[in-house]
């Protein structure tokens, strides 16, 4: 008997296989930011099937609504945004095929088999229960944050200076003189 | 029946009956701001179907219905067919977790809670809310694109630009009100307004004025309206949506222009309070309602005022100013929620920051009328360097004739 959550992840599962696939598959470039879009859609479900409600909607925001629609801004100002075979096969497609294959057999290898993986499974299986009280908000401000206890506030305002520094080297490339 | 199933019966018509009242709401927007407008440019508006022209919904609907849907030879068809769907269940969904009431409008039992007047209570509300209304880009970017024509795919484009610009300045100028509220839940939001005994507005009128603003831009209403400027590309994404499709587009505009005034009712001017008088039963949908019609009545008087903005400012005005004030906001709020200081001196910064834009805006604006009055345009006084470089201005000389390096190349054009 499968309950609820497992249907709907199955269900999510193959829709985010399926517009992966799609993405990579598709000959028109639109329809395949398109599916991109779809595809982070489904992986917000996948968060909040995991009670974390903050990084499914984040993760709505961000990438399906605003990296996603930056992919089709610039694809539309090149010149073959209206022809329907805008995204056609590279020469070495069964090269990128092989690499994929490689890479996904190694990551469910180690998934499968890290006792660290299976570790943080049962974890979060306890941690269900605490999440749902409403305080994951407030807890993930603190990990990020917090200036007392352990948390990443260092690692968070590194990535916050490198997300500058490329803000400001898009400005001197793209300043008009 | 479990309290799981009642739940979800409750949510399913509840969902059912806000869909339908949006699309009322949606249908009398439409006359409401024609008579509106027409009373703006002393005309007397829609007055012919039915009394007062109550009845122009329907005999709009009805001829919307039987006209002949176009689609152009070159368009991509699903993605034509797509679009204009996409736009009203993206506006619908938005509109989910605004409240309407509170918990316990009805009592305090289970299965009261679970007729709330709200379509789901989660915990993070207002990104919910965010969220979905940034998915609103693609319906627009979506029918400009596959209509194959140069004029949609250009309107396609800057609303996916302006969208994605001044959805920056919409998360950061919510940030205020997060933190005085502590919260992301909308009714809790309003819950803290009433604990603290104030309106959001009085602790965040440049927040508010901040959010106000780019609102407008995010549902692509006028001044903010160029996707659709008709004076430079027909009617921009619209251009070749005819009938039903055409109106699913409007329907989505105006949805989503209720769903904005019911945020900014909520998050500013305390949702469904009204002092101590949201204890009455009803009472609640009247304080939304009233506080709602309010900013929708703003909508439409700015529309009838103000003359749409160039591209260029606007994309100027959305990162060099509503960006920067919304990070001073932001700043300013931590630093008084950090220091444990009074609402009132958030408040009293924010004026202040309001009135000091509003002086330079004033005095920028004299310099070029002055300019405006003597007829000439002296180049120590910069305004060509408003412009940027790829602007170029056509230069009208009225002793020449009008001859360009285009028409010199070619013999039939430059013999009349």
């Amino acid at each position: 008997m499968l309950d609820l959550p497992t249907v709907a992840f199955y269900i999510i599962a193959i829709l985010l296989v399926g517009t992966a696939l799609a993405v990579v598959l598709s000959r028109n470039i639109v329809h395949a930011a398109l599916f991109l879009a779809v595809f982070f859609g489904a992986a917000a479900g996948v968060y909040v099937l995991l009670n974390a409600e903050f990084i499914a909607i984040v993760q709505v925001l961000i990438y399906a609504g605003a990296v996603t629609i930056l992919v089709l801004f610039a694809i539309m100002l090149t010149q073959n945004a209206m022809s329907r075979n805008a995204n056609p096969f590279a020469g070495q497609w069964w090269l990128a095929a092989i690499i994929c294959a490689a890479l996904a057999i190694g990551i469910i290898y180690a998934v499968g088999s890290s006792k660290m993986a299976l570790l943080s499974a049962n974890a979060s299986a306890n941690m269900t229960t605490a999440g749902a009280a409403g305080g994951s908000i407030v807890r993930l401000g603190q990990l990020l944050y917090s200036p007392f206890d352990y948390s990443y506030v260092l690692p968070f305002e590194i990535a916050s200076i490198v997300l500058l520094v490329a803000i400001v080297g898009a400005i001197v490339i793209g300043r008009e003189d | 029946m479990s309290d799981f199933a009642w739940g979800v019966v409750a949510a399913l018509v509840k969902s059912i009956i806000i869909i339908v009242a949006l699309l009322t709401a949606f249908a009398y927007m439409t006359l409401i701001e024609r008579r509106v407008l027409a009373r703006f440019q002393r005309r007397v508006g829609p007055n012919r179907a039915g009394p007062l022209g109550l009845l122009q919904p329907v005999a709009d609907a009805l001829k919307m219905a039987f006209k002949e849907q176009f689609m152009p030879g070159r368009a991509f068809r699903f993605t034509f067919l797509l679009a204009p769907a996409l736009s009203v269940f993206v506006a619908l969904t938005a509109f989910a977790v605004i409240p309407l009431g509170d918990r316990t409008t009805w009592g305090t039992s289970p299965i009261a809670r679970a007729w709330a007047p709200f379509v789901s209570d989660i915990n993070v509300g207002i990104l919910y809310t965010l969220a979905i209304s940034s998915l609103a880009v693609y319906g627009i970017v979506l029918a400009g694109w596959s209509s194959g024509n140069h004029y949609s795919l250009l309107g396609a484009l800057r609303s996916a630009a302006q969208m994605v610009s001044y959805e920056v300045s919409i998360g950061l100028s919510v940030a205020g009100v997060l933190m005085f509220a502590g919260t992301l839940n909308m009714v809790d939001i309003v819950h803290a307004q009433v604990h603290q005994g104030i309106w959001y507005i009085l602790a965040q009128p440049l927040g508010f004025i901040l959010y106000g603003i780019a609102a407008i831009a995010e549902v692509n209403r006028a001044p903010f309206d160029l996707p659709e400027a008709e004076q430079e590309l027909v009617a921009g994404y619209l251009t070749e949506f005819s009938g039903l499709r055409w109106s699913l587009f409007q329907m989505a505009e105006y949805i989503n222009m209720i769903t904005t005034s019911s945020v900014l009712a909520t998050l500013f001017l305390g949702g469904w309070t009204l002092g101590a008088l949201h204890g009455i039963l009803g009472a609640p949908f009247i304080w939304y309602g009233i506080k709602v019609a309010f900013f929708l009545f703003i909508f439409i008087w700015l529309r009838a005022t103000l003359p749409r903005i160039r591209y260029d400012q606007l994309m100027r005005f959305g990162w060099q100013v509503l960006l920067p004030l919304s990070v001073l906001n932001a700043l300013c709020t931590a630093a008084v929620v950090a220091f444990d200081l009074q609402w009132w001196v958030s408040g009293l910064i924010g004026l202040f920051i309001i009135l000091v834009v509003s002086i330079i805006y004033y005095l920028r604006l004299r310099a070029h009328r002055q300019v405006d009055k003597s007829g000439i345009v002296p180049k120590s006084t910069g305004l060509d360097q408003v412009l940027p470089a790829s602007v170029r201005l056509v230069n009208i000389d009225p002793s020449q004739p009008p001859t360009s390096p285009t028409h010199a190349t070619e013999p039939a054009a430059t013999t009349p």
